[in-house]
């Protein structure tokens, strides 16, 4: 059996040019995100490209670590990031996509806690209950997209002729709700965010610096890419150009939020979550049987 | 047909064996020779029997049939004995009801079926010899050197471990029994040793917890069998045809004959492999010794309850009896893993996670499709291994840091470096992709989408909620084993040799049986489901088996960047906010005052409590069980063929 025969080119061309774009996409979004940021709060804010200037700058940095070990972790995590990606853009099974999302987010989580250090300890825990508050709606999204393509592959589900969001607006909602936590930003970034002053320094990321805290930046940058992806599904091929338009609205309503908002509790998150998932994901999903 | 006698009676000899020789060397040597032969004789069978599909076989004498319903009678004396001096009398009611109605319907009706075929062979049949023979037998060879040390650590507990010993291999004895009986009754005889067994061991330090935990795992196990006993009863006395008294008779038979008698077996499934609302026994079963819980858990009873619902998965197909045992299987899923995460000692998360896993199994085989069935099989391989690694491995831990607490397992990869990193290959193996049992939460995933509509979804959100549970609970455990605060030196011996024999043995197979499963999954899962499915198709597509094998390998090789990532850092101290006072990672406070540093997980007790949540869970099967009785009685009173 020829396996290289049976990966279509254009599979192999969305594997290639996630792991070569991926980061220059996600650096420019962030970028322009900072941008707004800064002017939401009347400042005039950075470059453009300074996300990766500070990425550069971080890989110039001494290696200073605590334990040997935390490295390994945190590249395993950057690897699974991207592999996950690869995954997606090359149109396989969308739970095995999930799953190795899951699995990279546990070696981030691995990389914080076997520094033993008790600012990264506390927000490891958060992240692990970010995880858990995320994992349902993203698996009722994929298992929707099953009933409405009768398919799990991304490609398939890309390619279906009509829009998903028509039928599943409900889970759209609530992945747009949990999408928040994935971005770091206020009011659910409780285990780490991209500001060192927060009540926990930096939570999981407190004893990372120079080249492992660069890792997690493109493994961010990557992640950002690959969900932007994952909502564009809802939309497909059906209807690229108002995919694209709500992407957009969409990110922009997080910056909005993220700036409007304060941090809240864990308690809060994992709640709200898991019921907004219930009401709008659950409900939604078997309401497909009906249509 | 040798080799299947040799592996019922092998153990059944060494466990008469066991029983007469006294504790030391000869008896260990002995212990190791007959878990080794077990070990050979249960892969002799795979390989002398490989390709052959469903084979008969049969003993032909009217001798084996007088001499089993001897040693019912004798269990069931002996059970109702015990129950009265301890003033279980509802035990006693029980055994007598379920003993009586096994007499009445075999006198009645066993001689109208002749005895051609008691025995029967075939993949799945060997897939469940090859689990109770090698983990099993591994099992029994760590027990040499743990019992030792357990009975040095406990003076208080007298010794009994010829008894220990001999009930450890007539447990494997009556395993092989279960899973090699085409006869129904035979079937039945094995099941109930296996209660006596398992009553036997949970009550081994024989002081009052011990004894009302055992107990209690004989009152739920007796339900059972009562539930059991009727189903015979319904067979021989209902169906009209004498022949349906073999398994695969019944099966084949489809739901119009056999519908019955599988809710009251899948029933006696439930109660045996721990589901909601009996799962209680299997918690309170963890005072026995670590050797028994591990091989309650991985490769016997347990294993017995969710083996006789898979096997009845085809007649459950597509029908509400199917979907009720189903939801027991989901809910129990799901709360099971809720409360996983409140609990801190390590013996009940994983008493939880098996409840958990299991539920996964009877779900799938409630559906009872080709693709779920196949699920459930890969669940119970993958579960077996890296469930009997971590008890073993939790087992020995315990012996060195006098706790089976979680917290207490901080730091442990610098402590007891290869034990820790064993327990880090079970743990990834139950949970994390792309190793062995996440292939079959997403094959189980696959199959649900697909049940009857509209319960194929709630079984899948289900599912989604309680995945993210199962994430939070090992990751947290993980991350307490490798939480390394201040430097420290490894421990000499973590265990004794026959510890570490036991424990590298079953991580190895945590591996293997993840590398090889596209090769399980062909070789002996779709042939079985082309036997009973009547076709034969790829479940797990080419490019799927080959993502996954990818990403294993790349798991396998990203430690190599240690070699990488271990060269040219600066080390330095964790962050301590500028007040640390030593290396012991101690702080200042205010007004001067030193104060040590605590880290600990979270629990979550507020929302996952083991009270409330168990409390609810109980409440929700029970109703659908009762659902499910109604349903069978409602088919029973011919106001519907099936539903």
């Amino acid at each position: 059996m020829n396996i290289i025969e049976n990966i279509p080119v254009y599979q192999l061309a969305g594997a290639i040019l996630f792991v070569i774009l991926a980061p220059f996409i996600g650096a420019v979004i962030t970028g322009i995100d900072r941008k707004i940021t800064a002017r939401m709060q009347g400042r005039v804010g950075p470059p453009v490209l300074q996300p990766l200037y500070d990425i550069f700058k971080l890989f110039e940095k001494e290696n200073i670590v605590v334990h040997e070990s935390q490295n390994f972790w945190i590249f395993s995590y950057l690897i699974f990031i991207i592999v996950t990606g690869v995954l997606f853009f090359a149109g396989s099974d969308i739970l095995l996509v999930i799953f190795a999302l899951t699995l990279a987010h546990v070696f981030l989580v691995l990389g914080a806690y076997s520094t033993g250090s008790p600012y990264a300890h506390v927000g490891a825990e958060r992240e692990l209950i970010q995880l858990m508050a995320f994992e349902p709606i993203i698996i009722i999204a994929a298992i929707g997209f099953y009933e409405i393509t009768k398919t799990f592959d991304t490609l398939g589900i890309l390619q279906n002729s009509v829009a998903p969001i028509i039928l599943m607006p409900g889970i759209f909602i609530g992945m747009v709700y949990v999408f928040t936590i994935k971005l770091r930003k206020s009011p659910f970034d409780l285990s780490t965010s991209h500001h060192a002053h927060q009540e926990l320094v930096k939570g999981l990321t407190t004893e990372f610096s120079g080249s492992t805290l660069g890792m997690t930046e493109i493994a961010h940058l990557y992640e950002l890419v690959f969900l932007l992806g994952f909502l564009f599904l809802f939309f497909g091929m059906a209807a690229p150009v108002i995919g694209l338009i709500a992407l957009i609205v969409v990110y922009f309503l997080e910056l909005l939020v993220d700036n409007a908002t304060a941090r809240i509790k864990w308690q809060l998150l994992l709640k709200s979550c898991w019921i907004i998932t219930a009401v709008f994901g659950v409900v939604n999903l078997m309401a497909l049987y009906f249509i | 047909m040798d080799i299947l006698i040799f592996l019922i009676l092998f153990p059944l000899i060494a466990a008469l064996l066991m029983l007469v020789l006294p504790n030391g060397g000869l008896r260990d040597s002995i212990v190791k020779i007959s878990a080794v032969v077990t070990a050979v004789a249960s892969l002799y069978l795979f390989v002398t029997t490989y390709g052959n599909g469903l084979s008969f076989y049969t003993i032909g004498s009217e001798l084996t049939g007088t001499l089993m319903i001897a040693i019912e009678v004798a269990i069931a004396l002996f059970i109702i004995g015990i129950s009265v001096k301890f003033k279980h009398y509802l035990i006693a009611v029980l055994v007598a009801i379920q003993t009586a109605a096994i007499l009445y319907a075999e006198n009645f009706a066993v001689s109208h079926a002749a005895l051609s075929q008691e025995l029967f062979l075939d993949e799945f049949s060997v897939i469940m010899a090859l689990i109770i023979g090698i983990i099993g037998s591994l099992i029994c060879v760590y027990a040499v050197g743990y019992m030792k040390s357990y009975q040095d650590h406990h003076k208080e507990i007298k010794d009994r471990r010829p008894l220990f010993f001999f009930l450890m291999f007539l447990f494997l004895s009556a395993m092989f029994g279960i899973v090699f009986s085409n006869h129904i009754v035979w079937l039945f005889l094995f099941w109930e040793i296996t209660t006596l067994c398992s009553f036997l061991l949970i009550g081994y330090a024989r002081d009052e917890i011990a004894w009302k935990n055992a107990f209690w795992a004989l009152l739920l196990n007796t339900l059972g069998g009562v539930a059991f006993a009727f189903s015979i009863m319904f067979i021989l006395l209902f169906s009209g045809n004498a022949e349906y008294i073999y398994l695969n008779n019944l099966i084949a038979a489809g739901p119009a004959v056999a519908l019955i008698p599988a809710a009251l077996i899948g029933f006696a499934g439930l109660t045996k492999s721990a589901q909601m609302p009996f799962s209680s026994w299997l918690v309170g079963a963890m005072i026995a010794p670590t050797p028994v819980s591990a091989l309650l858990h991985s490769s016997t009873m347990v294993k017995a309850g969710v083996y006789v619902i898979v096997r009845f998965a085809p007649v459950f197909e597509g029908n509400l009896i199917g979907i009720m045992i189903s939801l027991v299987g989901a809910f129990t899923f799901l709360f099971a893993s809720a409360i996983a995460i409140s609990q801190s000692n390590a013996k009940k998360v994983l008493a939880y996670s098996t409840i958990a896993n299991l539920g996964l199994v009877v779900a799938c085989a409630g559906i009872g499709t080709q693709e779920a069935v196949w699920a459930a099989i890969l669940l119970i391989i993958f579960h077996a291994v890296a469930k009997s690694l971590l008890f073993l491995s939790v087992g020995s831990v315990e012996h060195k840091k006098h706790s089976r607490d979680i917290e207490d397992m901080s730091g442990l990869i610098a402590t007891m470096p290869k034990i820790a990193t064993m327990m880090l290959i079970g743990i990834a193996g139950m949970f994390l992709a792309p190793f062995g049992m996440l292939i079959s939460k997403w094959a189980t995933i696959h199959a649900f989408v697909n049940a009857l509509p509209p319960f194929g979804m709630l079984l899948v959100a289900i599912i989604a909620y309680g995945s993210g549970i199962t994430v939070f609970f090992w990751a947290k455990w993980m991350g307490k084993l490798i939480e390394v605060r201040t430097k420290s030196e490894p421990l000499k011996k973590e265990a004794s040799g026959q510890e570490m024999t036991a424990i590298y043995a079953l991580g190895g197979l945590t591996v293997i049986t993840c590398l090889f499963f596209p090769l399980i999954s062909s070789e002996l899962i779709e042939p079985y489901l082309g036997e009973v499915y009547g076709t034969a198709s790829h479940l797990l597509s080419l490019n799927n088996m080959i993502i996954m094998i990818m990403m294993l390998v790349l798991i396998v090789l990203l430690p190599l960047s240690l070699l990488h990532f271990g060269k040219g850092r600066t080390i330095k101290q964790q962050y301590m906010c500028a007040r640390p006072t030593g290396a012991d990672m101690s702080f200042s406070g205010s007004m001067g005052i030193k104060k040590d540093l605590e880290m600990s997980n979270y629990y979550l007790e507020e929302y996952f409590g083991e009270e409330k949540i168990a409390k609810a869970g109980n409440l929700l099967t029970i109703i659908i069980i009762a659902i499910l009785f109604i349903l069978a009685a409602m088919i029973l009173s011919g106001m519907v063929m099936f539903i």
